[in-house]
């Protein structure tokens, strides 16, 4: 959705290499045309894809947090915001402009260091996981090889900060909120990198690119949904405690502990919080859709479509509409992931603290094993389906 | 000197100073919470450098295992406990420092005196990159199978003894002290609250 404008800027600068869309090198060949050395336009291009990446995150932010106002609304039948702009379209803008303005207070006894840390070390980790979202075969910031286990790595960072914050706050709602946070992240972590590893084990490699690109062959049919059902639903199960969202909201608890870790936050601080967690709400829906319903990969293969159109795929202008169709397929498969989770927030009831590490230590774990178990026996038999 | 290797050089710069410094705070720091917070500073600065020696799996396992899971439970039991004054001053502070100092430094020297020593081939040899995975793959499960199984009967142990410490009411007796241990000695005497009706049979 969002690189779209410059995939048809850079339609004349677009090198098509290897059959493949590659805007890297279009810019850097063009710059050098017009006598920048190569060093230069290597220096200029890489801060371009980080930007766009991270202008893409937040807009997304804005995006999912209307929708979170608006589905909330029409579950409770009311009406929701629809007063800032058409259809309240401004209303996260309005919210965000509010906190930014906000006095940012800092509790008099509280520990200034870390409780201005502890949101910064929430933020970062969930902004650096867009390193590895892949939007279409050379449309990500960098295809690194660890990829996916990248993301994993990256989100045990967050209960640091969660813990930080809870400390540093100096409250005992505050503190008993950031140990919640730590634990269930703790334990939801373990069964969604099992089930993250039974997707890798299918697609023989960690690399985002080709996890998506072995779901392709055939469309819809291909996806990882259909060969990894159970996986699926773990890791979606695991993704929403991850992202601390209800049924899963135990840290922020408001009968139970006010807000959690986020008690004594106001302004900007409690601002980084807030986007922290839409931030990754956003990227889990991705992260699904790139594991379970093959990225960027529209229902029927286009390799088909544009032979079907009698077009030939190397051509800049296919090569430029199949860029385009994949980020959006990847945009509208991430937020119908994410709709499905505003769902289920606003339907569903908070289970209690000893049920949530009950689902997660007993059952989610031994099924992910399970999971685990039968994938690689299926792997071994049919070699042809399962990535032998 | 070209971009990449100027930027490697000033990224190798700022992450072994916050290692240095962060594992010099670990030590010398009094409080115990900045400490733990410190050591999560310098293993991820650990995993930087990793990074520039283009070792990625080992900076994400790192990251994973150490930050993710041994400096959150570290932090974790930290706030259990949760207390905020200070320690109390054992007898003879100095002298117990100046001890471990004279340790430490001994240490130290001795180390650099291995370094210094050791004819280093250099530059070393060129990293394998992105097919690291699968060498330390065909590693563990070749050469080092023994190393790798047994690390992991440890942690079966491990989590055996952490089990059996949590949870003293499941054996006849007190695995520390000795004595006979079960469930009333941790919860308090159940007292019926009719008396009248449901007299205590002992």
């Amino acid at each position: 959705m969002f690189m779209t404008p410059l995939a048809t800027i850079q339609l004349p600068l677009a090198t098509v290499s290897g059959g493949n869309l590659d805007l890297a090198r279009g810019f850097q060949m063009a710059l050098q045309s017009w006598g920048v050395s190569p060093g230069l336009a290597h220096a200029l291009w890489l801060p371009l894809p980080m930007v766009l990446v991270l202008t893409a995150a937040v807009v997304g932010v804005l995006a999912s947090v209307w929708l979170e106002r608006k589905v909330s609304a029409a579950v409770q039948q009311r009406i929701g915001p629809e007063y800032a702009g058409p259809l309240g379209i401004l209303q996260p803008v309005a919210d965000g402009l509010k906190l930014l303005v906000k006095e940012d207070v800092i509790p008099d006894r509280a520990d200034g260091l870390l409780f201005t840390l502890g949101p910064v070390l929430v933020l970062v980790p969930v902004i650096l996981s867009w390193l590895i979202v892949p939007f279409g075969q050379n449309l990500l910031i960098s295809n690194v090889g660890v990829g996916i286990f990248l993301w994993i790595a990256l989100s045990s960072i967050q209960p640091i900060g969660l813990l930080m914050a809870g400390y540093s706050s100096n409250n005992k709602y505050a503190l008993l909120g950031g140990l919640r946070a730590a634990a269930q992240s703790i334990s939801y972590e373990v069964p969604l990198a099992l089930a993250v590893l039974a997707v890798v084990m299918l697609s023989n490699s960690l690399s985002t690119v080709e996890i998506v690109q072995q779901q392709n062959s055939a469309g819809l049919l291909s996806w990882n949904v259909w060969r990894q059902p159970v996986g699926f639903l773990i890791f979606w199960i695991c993704v929403i405690a991850e992202c601390e969202r209800a049924p899963f909201d135990l840290p922020e608890a408001e009968e139970e502990l006010v807000a959690g870790y986020q008690t004594e936050y106001a302004g900007m601080k409690f601002a980084l919080f807030y986007l922290g967690s839409y931030i990754n709400l956003v990227l889990s829906g991705l992260l699904v859709a790139v594991l379970y319903l093959g990225g960027w990969g529209f229902p029927l293969p286009v390799e088909w479509l544009a032979g079907l159109l009698h077009q030939p795929l190397e051509s800049p202008l296919v090569q430029v509409v199949m860029a385009s169709v994949g980020i959006v397929t990847t945009v509208l498969k991430g937020f119908l992931l994410i709709f499905f989770a505003i769902l289920l927030r606003w339907t569903t009831p908070r289970v209690r603290i000893d049920q949530l590490l009950d689902f997660g230590w007993k059952f989610l774990l031994p099924i992910a094993l399970v999971n685990l178990l039968v994938t690689a026996a299926l792997k071994l038999v049919f070699p042809a389906f399962f990535g032998g | 000197m070209s971009l990449a290797l100027s930027t490697q050089w000033i990224c190798f710069l700022v992450l072994s100073t916050t290692l240095l410094l962060g594992a010099l705070g670990v030590v010398l720091l009094p409080n115990v919470v900045y400490a733990a917070f410190l050591l999560g500073g310098v293993l991820l600065s650990m995993a930087g450098l990793y990074l520039l020696l283009n070792a990625s799996f080992v900076a994400a396992a790192q990251v994973l295992v150490y930050v993710g899971a041994v400096n959150v439970l570290i932090l974790f039991a930290i706030m259990l406990v949760n207390k905020r004054e200070p320690m109390v001053q054992a007898r003879g502070l100095l002298l117990r420092r100046l001890l471990s100092a004279g340790v430490c430094l001994a240490l130290f020297t001795l180390l650099l005196q291995v370094i210094l020593g050791t004819p280093w081939a250099l530059p070393g040899p060129p990293s394998i990159g992105e097919t690291a995975l699968t060498r330390i793959g065909e590693h563990f499960f070749t050469d080092y199978l023994l190393p790798f199984e047994v690390a992991s009967v440890l942690l079966l142990m491990a989590m055996i003894g952490a089990i059996v410490l949590a949870r003293r009411d499941v054996l006849a007796s007190d695995v520390i002290t000795g004595e006979p241990a079960d469930q009333a000695l941790l919860e308090k005497q159940r007292t019926p609250l009719l008396a009248s009706k449901d007299a205590p049979s002992s």
